[in-house]
């Protein structure tokens, strides 16, 4: 996010709130991208981000008159797209995915059980378009909610506050769920990649 | 990983690598990791796992068509033009 973003300086929110559609189109332009792939990661499918998106902005534009500038625009839209992707999941209610987590897990760690230092593989290996696949999957396996507060703060680059805007969370409660998301996916990838690390240890033991 | 520290440590370690801890329980894992390889370990791959996702995280943008659609939708055809 940080790369491409701007701040709600950026737009004359007088406009936007009076309805001003050359504003709103350059609103919609702006964020529309980020927003495309929020829902992408979120929901892992295209026409579900499509949907997301479309509502975000149809919201977004209904709404704006009411839109106080407590937070930023795009905190604000984040928050739209957030809500908009959870309550998609809650309806598909997929039965193996618990969408909210039991509170009382929240300050429970699982233990780590992968100790695999595959620290030391080579970048290529790590980038590979398999690897990208693996990745991408194991964020799909976390919980919705974690896996918004891993998306929000670890891959758009929201702060910690600003996340907990966009979910209506206490700035600890973002903290713990991060935390959790990404032990998580340390575990899947420390398993995932221990096994790239023996395969290539097996080659070199076969290659002496 | 069965000391009673490592479990104690362990919800830190997020704040750890974020460099957001106090410093008195950044120093006491600091201390820990210089005797327990398996929480370094740990430390080490989470850190790594985090900069995974983040150097990955640039992905394609919008397809053009779902752009066309949302503009569409929300009756914004006449800017759809404009220089993306």
């Amino acid at each position: 996010m940080d790369r491409n973003k701007q701040t709600t300086e950026d737009f004359s929110l007088e406009a936007l709130r009076s309805g001003d559609r050359s504003e709103f189109a350059r609103l919609v332009e702006a964020y529309s991208g980020v927003i495309y792939r929020l829902g992408m990661r979120m929901l892992d499918d295209p026409q579900d981000a499509e949907d997301v998106l479309q509502e975000t902005f149809i919201k977004a534009f209904r709404h704006l008159g009411g839109f106080n500038g407590r937070s930023s625009l795009s905190t604000w839209l984040y928050r739209i797209a957030t809500n908009e992707a959870l309550m998609m999941l809650r309806r598909r209610k997929r039965p193996s995915v618990s969408i909210d987590e039991p509170v009382e897990t929240e300050t429970e760690l699982e233990e780590p059980r992968q100790i695999v230092d595959w620290c030391c593989l080579p970048e290529t290996e790590m980038m590979s378009s398999e690897a990208r696949a693996y990745m991408d999957n194991a964020v799909d396996q976390l919980p919705p909610t974690l896996r918004a507060v891993f998306l929000l703060r670890d891959i758009e680059g929201l702060s910690t506050e600003e996340t907990s805007q966009v979910l209506d969370l206490s700035e600890a409660a973002v903290k713990t769920r991060l935390s959790r998301a990404r032990m998580r996916l340390r575990e899947l990838l420390s398993s995932y990649f221990g096994e790239r690390l023996a395969d290539q240890n097996l080659a070199h033991k076969e290659e002496a | 990983m069965d000391h009673n520290h490592c479990r104690h440590l362990l919800g830190a370690l997020s704040d750890y690598i974020d460099g957001e801890l106090g410093s008195a329980l950044c120093s006491e894992i600091e201390q820990h990791l210089q005797g327990c390889e398996d929480c370094r370990i740990v430390v080490d791959s989470l850190r790594k796992t985090v900069y995974l996702y983040k150097v990955t995280a640039d992905t394609p943008g919008m397809p053009t068509d779902v752009r066309e659609r949302l503009y569409k939708r929300l009756d914004l055809n006449e800017f759809l033009e404009i220089d993306r």
